[in-house]
């Protein structure tokens, strides 16, 4: 569990990175954290492995105050993936690479060798085993990079922008795989901007804007609600938009999904024809 | 790190900001000079107190002293390399001579220093660039330069980010011994090399497509020219620098000693 | 008028076996804006790095077939003639900007031509106004955020009065409302300079609206090419696995159901509409 208790943060230059944020993640939970750049969002995740300390309030991961943890203690449990995997990646293998988590933390070496072919399999990254990082696309990269960190199993991943240089095909694959993890009992939290891949993916959301969190929600929720969104400068889902723009024609107004939109859509213009044939 | 901040250019239009960089360069030559020629603790101070009027008048004060702040240690080990050395050539004898002497050849140091991030404080790259371009430094160099003083910050960011992704990867920079600890920096060191390649490919690139080369030629948007400050400032940095030579080799300083 | 002529566009890296480009044959008209787009790896980038003539003068390899920019061969000219006519933004606004100023680094391009001082204050002062940045003159790059750096480089360009600009994902760092104000800028200078523009981008729900053809691209081919309305809703594309906007998806999933609403729709305006006319009048 991820508990924040009036946690204010300021860099040396003086910039306030975060104001007041209190807020409570339960496991397992699925949350994605939007806003507008600089609103403070990588600031928060840097705080829940300790990589940053609050300047004022306290965090609490799994009972431990972050302030008496290392990060590497704290890693332990809080897995991040930051956005550019060139920033990690430095081994001769991708195996060598997702081998360098776990040896840090200690595990011995059979149960290394079980773990980095199971991360390998689990991320379809099984024939580059050999293959340097540094030969891979940037897809690839940012596969390996994900599994540098599944690999000691964190029980909260944390993704920073995942969706950054991804293409359609690419996205959904990574939807799909983020699904499944949270229905294996894991906490994911990401980062994105990508409203549309937010829509789809349909986690709890909290809203950053200038430091503060200024809501929390389901997707349905925070996404309908354009006052909240236009803050954070976020352009609302399409399908969104579209209901929204049909208002006066007695549809719903906190649809996200395409397929309830299309549904919705049939049933329309079916009440249209009964109506006729009255 | 902290002495680089002191170094760091600080946006200003006082009048000494305004001065022509090679004027100011051949200023801090001059107070770099003087202070190689006095080694009296007396001189090395009113050098250092001399300053202290041109770097309040250019409002640097705070990141001047941050400056001196961060050059510190490096006073303190020269101070001791002084009394040590001095100490062990002199039969293992401390004389307040020798006291003396190491502490105006550490202040001495000071004075340099407060030279140099007198300069660098208000001198912009770019200018300092175009004063290099103008005494007939090939371009290349002077691009070099500039860019390289440009992507410091850019450097230093991505520096803390890799850090940051790496110690999430477990990675603890200071455990183990001595030769671990070097070895620890390997994880960050790989990706920031590795980066700066690619962004020194994707800065060609970027060099190539706004015409770099096209003419044999450049030209430039500015050009320096010497006004009269910079004038009056190059004769007063003549006078001062005959007179001390005159002082130096005619008037006896006054010693000042430190009682042990 | 064409402004680029591609004929029979083969490309490989040095030391790779698989080409980028494979019988590439590509027309664009003046005043043309362009969405290029296809999954990554497609050979997006590459295409446009021949473009301007930094394939084969700054990366060799294997050029086959010909390539006419504004009249020029690239084969035949170096880079910084044809950086002259063909402006390049790239997609990290950061290794763009090399200066200190954003002053000096829209010059950067202006004196590598050897342009007189006037002419190039002028230039500078003219492209810092269109862009909106005149406040941000003096400021260094570190001190911007993505969404100003992006318009500073797209300065340094407008500066050298090219006929045509590139961009390559130029949004991939920004925020959705800093790449649609960006996208919208990038939309007036091609109606009121009569600039041609091809545009690299995945985000089409955000675009293309503003462009006349989109040209969608894998393992190296053209694989679809015309106005945004056919290409985004057509069944090929599809299997493409290119972002196609919500709205046409929506559009393509209810005509699947047997609801037929007019033309395919590329904005929500547009889909609005269509379900308004079928439900109220007919």
């Amino acid at each position: 569990m991820i508990e924040f208790k009036n946690v204010s943060f300021t860099y040396p230059s003086g910039a306030e990175a975060l104001k007041e944020i209190n807020v409570k993640i339960k496991d397992p939970d699925f949350i994605a954290i939007i806003g507008e750049n600089g609103a403070g969002k990588t600031t928060f995740i840097k705080h829940l492995n300790g990589i940053l300390k609050p300047t004022r309030g306290e965090i609490y991961i799994n009972g431990l105050n972050t302030k008496k943890a290392s990060v590497a203690e704290l890693s332990r449990d809080v897995g991040i993936v930051f956005q550019n995997p060139d920033h990690q990646l430095f081994c001769e293998t991708v195996e060598e690479e997702i081998a360098f988590g776990l040896k840090n933390f200690g595990f011995n070496k059979d149960i290394i060798s079980e773990r980095v072919t199971w991360a390998l399999n689990l991320l379809d990254l099984t024939k580059y085993r050999k293959v340097s990082p540094f030969m891979l696309s940037g897809g690839e990269r940012k596969r390996v990079a994900l599994a540098t960190i599944l690999a000691w199993d964190p029980k909260i991943l944390v993704l920073d922008e995942p969706t950054i240089g991804q293409d359609f095909n690419q996205k959904d694959k990574l939807r799909q795989f983020i699904i499944q993890l949270t229905s294996q009992g894991r906490t994911v939290i990401m980062v994105t901007h990508d409203v549309e891949f937010v829509a789809d993916c349909n986690p709890k959301i909290i809203v950053m804007s200038h430091s503060r969190i200024i809501t929390t929600g389901s997707a349905r929720e925070v996404l309908t609600n354009f006052d909240i969104l236009s803050k954070a400068s976020v352009i609302p889902p399409q399908i969104t938009q579209l209901f929204s723009q049909l208002s006066d024609l007695d549809l719903p107004q906190n649809i996200i999904d395409l397929y309830e939109a299309k549904q919705l859509i049939i049933d329309l213009t079916k009440r249209r024809l009964d109506n006729e044939s009255l | 790190m902290k002495v680089f901040e002191g170094l760091k250019f600080k946006r200003g239009t006082t009048v000494i900001h305004r001065l022509d960089p090679r004027t100011k360069f051949l200023v801090s030559c001059m107070i770099f000079t003087l202070a190689l020629l006095f080694t009296e603790l007396f001189s090395i101070i009113i050098l250092f107190i001399a300053q202290l009027p041109i770097i309040f008048s250019a409002r640097i004060h705070r990141e001047w002293s941050r400056s001196l702040r961060g050059s510190l240690t490096l006073v303190v080990i020269i101070l001791f390399t002084n009394l040590i050395v001095g100490y062990v050539s002199n039969n293992f004898q401390l004389t307040s001579q020798l006291l003396t002497y190491s502490i105006s050849m550490a202040f001495r140091f000071v004075v340099l220093m407060s030279s140099f991030s007198l300069f660098f404080l208000t001198t912009s790259p770019d200018d300092l660039s175009l004063a290099l371009e103008q005494s007939h430094i090939p371009y290349e160099f002077c691009f070099a330069f500039t860019t390289a003083i440009r992507f410091v910050p850019v450097l230093a960011i991505e520096a803390q980010t890799i850090m940051d992704a790496q110690r999430s990867r477990g990675l603890e920079l200071d455990k183990g011994n001595f030769l671990k600890r070097i070895r620890n920096y390997i994880p960050i060191l790989i990706p920031l090399i590795v980066g700066a390649i690619r962004r020194s490919l994707e800065l060609a690139e970027a060099m190539e497509s706004r015409a770099f080369g096209a003419k044999k030629k450049r030209t430039n948007l500015y050009r320096l020219q010497l006004k009269r400050s910079d004038y009056i400032t190059f004769l007063i940095s003549f006078i001062i620098l005959s007179l001390s030579l005159y002082i130096r080799y005619n008037i006896p300083i006054p010693e000042l000693q430190f009682p042990l | 008028m064409s402004i680029v002529e591609i004929r029979n566009l083969s490309y490989s890296y040095p030391g790779l076996n698989k080409p980028a480009l494979t019988n590439v044959d590509l027309t664009i008209a003046k005043g043309d804006f362009i969405i290029l787009t296809g999954p990554s790896g497609c050979g997006k980038t590459t295409l446009c790095r021949c473009l301007n003539g930094l394939i084969p003068h700054f990366y060799s390899g294997d050029l086959k077939g010909d390539v006419i920019v504004t009249g020029l061969s690239v084969k035949d000219n170096p880079t910084s003639k044809i950086a002259q006519h063909v402006g390049f933004v790239f997609q990290n606004p950061e290794n763009q900007l090399f200066a200190l100023s954003v002053e000096k680094d829209i010059a950067f391009g202006l004196e590598n031509l050897a342009l007189p001082r006037d002419e190039i204050r002028k230039r500078v002062d003219r492209a810092l106004d269109i862009m909106g940045i005149t406040n941000l003159r003096e400021n260094a790059p570190y001190e911007l955020s993505g969404g100003q750096q992006q318009r500073v480089a797209i300065a340094c360009i407008l500066s050298m009065n090219p006929e045509l600009m590139i961009l390559d994902e130029p949004t991939s760092f920004l925020d959705p409302v800093a790449a649609r104000n960006l996208f919208e800028i990038i939309y007036i200078f091609n109606k009121e300079l009569e600039l041609t523009i091809i545009l690299v981008e995945h985000r089409l729900d955000l675009l293309c609206t503003y462009a006349n053809r989109v040209i969608i691209m894998d393992k190296g081919k053209v694989k679809a090419d015309g106005i945004p309305r056919d290409i985004l809703s057509s069944k090929e594309v599809l299997s493409l696995g290119i972002g196609i906007p919500k709205v046409t998806r929506l559009y393509n999933e209810l005509r699947a159901s047997g609801i037929h609403l007019g033309d395919p729709p590329i904005s929500v305006n547009e889909i609005a509409q269509e379900i308004r006319k079928l439900i109220l009048n007919d």
